[in-house]
């Protein structure tokens, strides 16, 4: 099953420095543009995660596009740097081999001209084309992979994955792999529980919506993942804005100009699925990344136009959360030649 | 004496009120002022309460602590430590926690910091947090931990503060890890580091 996705090279790009980074025309109209309307405030927006849209980045469980080998290089950057953007709590081993396997599986299926698994009893050998990787393993015996299973393959898989154990009607961020992260540190965050690690989150709490939202996630079963999308925006197409970095990567936020901000300030969508493990019960929480820059938007007439609408009515609160205080006004003022104040149409999907 | 913000976010420890539970054994820890926490609760426990007991108690002030040094030897435990400083005492509360058996009782009181690094102590032993018994007495001077080197700064009490470890002024956040400890640190003036804001004593 050949998506319009799989058509494209891979392209040679850099998330840093140089920031080499461009969207193709086609990857832009495949982005999951996170805004429903034409305002934003938290919302329990969780979905079934399944049978997705043709053309879309919903089409297969674990999207791969033209930013893929590019981004598992950035990762390699980032882990050389600072191994401690992949942790794993001692019991978590179990389901750092549920995650290899849903991995391996779900992206043997969607893209078999790029990766193969074949599957004798316990011995695997599993084959990534684009990566260069063809690798003969033990499942569950972690001696035979260069890396622990989690490791291993989210190396090789767009996104952050978080992996959550369950247990005190609680989900515990008890490992995970964060090299893409929009401002928090799995190095803290780690062994936190769900309310714990969203603390930070202004409004959310008061609304109740971590409530509902765990009440949703824990009913969750193998075979019916879920998602929601989030979003917030990055200057330059940096992948690692970690707190870690922060003093690296902070100065560029007041780096925004009317002249630069349509290339240069990109909105930030976060796919966030959630996955029933079959062996462990733990939940796995990939958080896939994408990059629109405001110029890439504009070409969506309908989504520069609801950016430019979200922007405005954001409650102040949020826009300081996310970050956005130093160049918000700039971007409104971008944004509104593509806003003639006509109604926009229902649903995210480019008209 | 100052107390931790009750709309302070989900991740900042709260803590309760010591108080006496049925157990076989009953290990106290506390620092400073928390001695007096362990005094209080002595006044209504069963007879012989602590003839099963252990106080491991952190003097740091010895001049200010002497009633209460007087009054925690008075309750005749058959192991009562005294130590100078928390890290010091560390090792004797993490040897006396795996030595414990089922039915014991931890009880901690004291100082921030106190309560965060017992805590952090028992957790290591395997011990879940929430069986732990905590109260809060005296500084509310924190651990912080750097996000940007990792380096932990003890005695924190200004707003914002340096990391002894890298230099970078931090901005110190309500967010806590119980693993760490610590609360976070996040460079304050990553933007412009040319804007430098007034230290203020608030964490006392």
């Amino acid at each position: 099953m050949a998506t319009k996705a799989c058509d494209l090279p891979f392209r040679k790009e850099t998330f840093r420095d140089d920031f080499t980074f461009r969207n193709s025309p086609e990857t832009i109209k495949r982005a999951p543009f996170p805004f429903d309307k034409d305002s934003y405030m938290y919302a329990v927006n969780m979905e079934l995660h399944k049978d997705g849209r043709a053309g879309t980045a919903f089409e297969n469980p674990f999207d791969v596009d033209e930013h893929y080998v590019a981004e598992m290089q950035d990762r390699a950057l980032v882990l050389n740097e600072d191994p401690l953007r992949c942790q794993s709590l001692p019991h978590m081993k179990l389901a750092g081999w549920d995650v290899l396997e849903l991995l391996m599986t779900h992206k043997a299926s969607s893209y078999p001209e790029w990766f193969s698994l074949t599957r004798d009893g316990n011995q695997w050998h599993w084959i990534n084309r684009p990566m260069g990787i063809d690798q003969k393993f033990t499942f569950g015996d972690e001696t035979t992979l260069p890396y622990e299973p989690l490791e291993y393959i989210t190396r090789q898989a767009q996104g952050d994955f978080c992996v959550l154990d369950e247990r005190d009607g609680n989900l515990w961020m008890d490992a995970g792999i964060v090299t893409t992260q929009a401002d928090w540190s799995l190095d803290f965050d780690i062994g936190m529980n769900f309310f714990e690690w969203h603390a930070p989150v202004p409004l959310a709490h008061e609304k109740g919506i971590f409530t509902r939202a765990l009440k949703y996630l824990l009913t969750i079963q193998q075979g019916n993942p879920a998602r929601r999308l989030n979003w917030t925006m990055t200057v330059n197409p940096r992948l690692d804005t970690s707190p870690e970095n922060y003093h690296v990567w902070g100065p560029e936020n007041i780096q925004i100009t009317p002249e630069n901000v349509g290339e240069k300030l990109f909105l930030r969508i976060e796919l966030q699925s959630f996955w029933r493990l079959p062996r462990s019960n733990a939940m796995l929480f990939p958080i896939r990344c994408y990059l629109l820059s405001m110029q890439d938007l504009s070409t969506v007439p309908k989504w520069a136009t609801r950016m430019h609408r979200v922007l405005q009515t954001l409650p102040p609160e949020i826009a300081s959360y996310k970050g956005l205080d130093g160049y918000r006004d700039i971007a409104i003022e971008w944004l509104s030649q593509f806003d003639n104040g006509a109604p926009t149409s229902s649903g995210s999907y480019p008209d | 004496m100052s107390q931790p913000d009750d709309s302070a976010i989900l991740s900042r420890p709260r803590y309760g009120t010591l108080s006496p539970i049925e157990a076989s054994f009953h290990l106290f820890c506390a620092d400073d002022e928390g001695g007096q926490a362990i005094v209080e609760l002595a006044q209504d426990v069963p007879a012989n309460f602590f003839d099963s007991a252990e106080i491991i108690y952190v003097n740091s002030q010895p001049a200010l602590n002497s009633k209460t040094l007087a009054a925690l030897e008075q309750l005749n435990c058959p192991r009562m430590y005294t130590g100078p400083t928390i890290h010091a005492a560390l090792p004797r509360l993490s040897t006396s926690i795996s030595r414990m058996r089922m039915n014991s009782q931890i009880y901690i009181s004291g100082s921030e910091s106190m309560l965060g690094l017992a805590t952090m102590t028992a957790m290591q032993a395997n011990i879940d947090h929430q069986a732990l018994q905590t109260e809060h007495r005296g500084s509310l001077a924190r651990r912080v931990q750097c996000v940007h080197c990792k380096g932990i700064t003890e005695q924190v009490t200004t707003q914002p503060a340096s990391c002894e470890h890298c230099g970078l002024l931090l901005l110190v956040r309500d967010h806590y890890s119980r693993r760490a400890a610590a609360f976070q640190g996040v460079n304050i003036n990553a933007e412009d580091p040319s804007e430098i804001p007034a230290k203020e004593e608030v964490f006392t």
